[in-house]
């Protein structure tokens, strides 16, 4: 277990395992996505406030936890690669940022044209659209500073102090902004006797959060195979795959 | 050693005060533009000059932090101070400190003038005042880890603030806030709270990430 886990750190290796893994993601998402689709779109019965026009939230809830999941990626491997010096981890960090970016920025909109129906205001100074504006800009840093430096691997380590500063500073962020001021709609309770969501909501919803997981998953894979091409190009296997000697 | 690092520090501000001033200046001429762009409406700008305070506070600190390792970064005298017995972190915290005090404390007394011009209440001053001391050092330290990792780049002064905003809001909310409730007459002691023990982890925690940072820099 572990001899193949470290042999998947060897960027070739990773380069031939990511190659085959990535359609079988890549196809799974798809089949999952569309049966969320399926189950959020149809199966599932309208809100006995907002209607029709709650469904988009099986594209905004899937989004903004993949923002904020694509940002712990990207800030524990910034801190592998910062402390075990592995050079994939940087990989992971650089290719995990712009996903992020645009799972955030999908949030967004998502959440500022569910807003405008239901809040009738496309955009509201409201804590957890505050907090998720800040992680875009975040990421917005983070992929700056990374592509700032003329050396790569310069630029991998300061944009990886870059992100651990971040994580650290995200719950205060979080919490400074709750504090502030709040008009977004509570957590809604999924089990138990409390529950809010009948069950022909909430599984769609978690189904399509399990698909979005596996489109990022699978997106990884593909972003870091280009950064591992980037990176290792000019090494003697990256010249054998693309054919140059 | 650390004495005579702090005096180095301050001599140094001393030769350069034209520079130095730079920040002080900046923050006096933001907060002025403000009334030009709104309205010298005085109950108006009464409810917005603790914001206007901290936001362009703010930026003059940003904006200051970009010399704090330049020109020893130029010069080599960094990587003399990396090669030295004591450790980096603790000469970055002292470094960090000595700037503050000839760019950070001038700007926090400097307030009180600019409180006056936006027709911000004179009992509030001192939760003001006080909000700034919290909260400057703060964005030192911030700024500053900003500064360790942008100083081997020539853009480095454009892209400092990019990396650094996102970082400081809680800072500018409980900032804000302080002198806001203070306006109005309510207690400002938990917002000044928050200020205070957001500044003991940025002093324990921020010459951690600068000295890696410095590091770095020096590295490549």
């Amino acid at each position: 277990m572990f001899v193949w886990f470290h042999r998947l750190a060897s960027p070739p290796f990773f380069y031939r395992f990511a190659e085959k893994l990535a359609p079988w993601l890549a196809w799974l998402s798809l089949l999952v996505i569309l049966a969320g689709l399926y189950g959020g779109l149809w199966l599932s019965p309208p809100d006995y406030q907002q209607g029709d026009g709650f469904r988009i939230i099986y594209v905004h809830v899937p989004s903004a936890w993949i923002s904020m999941l694509a940002y712990m990626v990207m800030a524990s491997a910034a801190a592998i690669g910062l402390i075990w010096r592995m050079k994939l981890a940087h990989a992971v960090s650089a290719a995990a940022a712009p996903l992020g970016a645009s799972f955030t920025f999908l949030a967004l909109v998502t959440g500022s044209l569910w807003g405008k129906p239901m809040w009738g205001t496309y955009w509201v100074w409201d804590a957890r659209l505050t907090s998720e504006l800040i992680l875009l800009f975040l990421y917005l840093g983070y992929i700056a500073l990374n592509h700032a430096f003329e050396d790569r691997r310069t630029g991998d380590r300061a944009s990886a102090i870059l992100a651990i500063v971040g994580a650290v500073n995200v719950p205060i962020i979080h919490f400074s902004v709750n504090w502030w001021n709040t008009l977004h709609q509570g957590p809604t309770v999924f089990f138990g006797p409390k529950a809010e969501m009948p069950p022909n909501m909430y599984i769609p919803l978690f189904i399509m959060m399990f698909g979005f997981m596996l489109f990022f998953a699978a997106f990884m894979l593909k972003r870091l195979q280009v950064e591992v091409l980037q990176r290792e190009r000019n090494t003697a296997w990256v010249r054998e795959l693309v054919g140059q000697s | 050693m650390i004495t005579a690092l702090i005096e180095r520090d301050l001599r140094l501000a001393y030769r350069r005060r034209g520079e130095l001033a730079t920040p002080v200046i900046f923050f006096v001429i933001v907060t002025a533009l403000f009334p030009l762009a709104l309205n010298p409406d005085p109950t108006l700008l009464r409810t917005l000059a603790p914001g206007v305070i901290w936001v362009s506070a703010l930026l003059a600190v940003l904006i200051g932090q970009d010399s704090l390792f330049k020109t020893d970064y130029e010069d080599g005298s960094l990587e003399l101070m990396l090669l030295s017995p004591i450790t980096l972190e603790w000469i970055v915290l002292l470094r960090v400190f000595t700037h503050w005090l000839v760019t950070g404390l001038p700007l926090v007394i400097l307030s009180l003038l600019m409180a006056l011009l936006l027709d911000y209440p004179t009992h509030a001053l001192g939760t003001l005042v006080m909000s700034l001391f919290l909260g400057t050092p703060i964005l030192s330290c911030l700024g500053a880890v900003g500064a360790s990792l942008t100083v081997g780049l020539r853009r480095g002064f454009m892209l400092l603030p990019i990396l650094v905003l996102p970082l400081t809001v809680p800072v500018l909310i409980f900032g804000a806030a302080a002198a806001g409730r203070a306006a109005v007459g309510d207690t400002a002691a938990a917002p000044l709270y928050f200020l205070g023990a957001m500044l003991m982890l940025a002093v324990t925690l921020a010459p951690f990430a600068i000295a890696a940072g410095l590091r770095i820099s020096l590295e490549s």
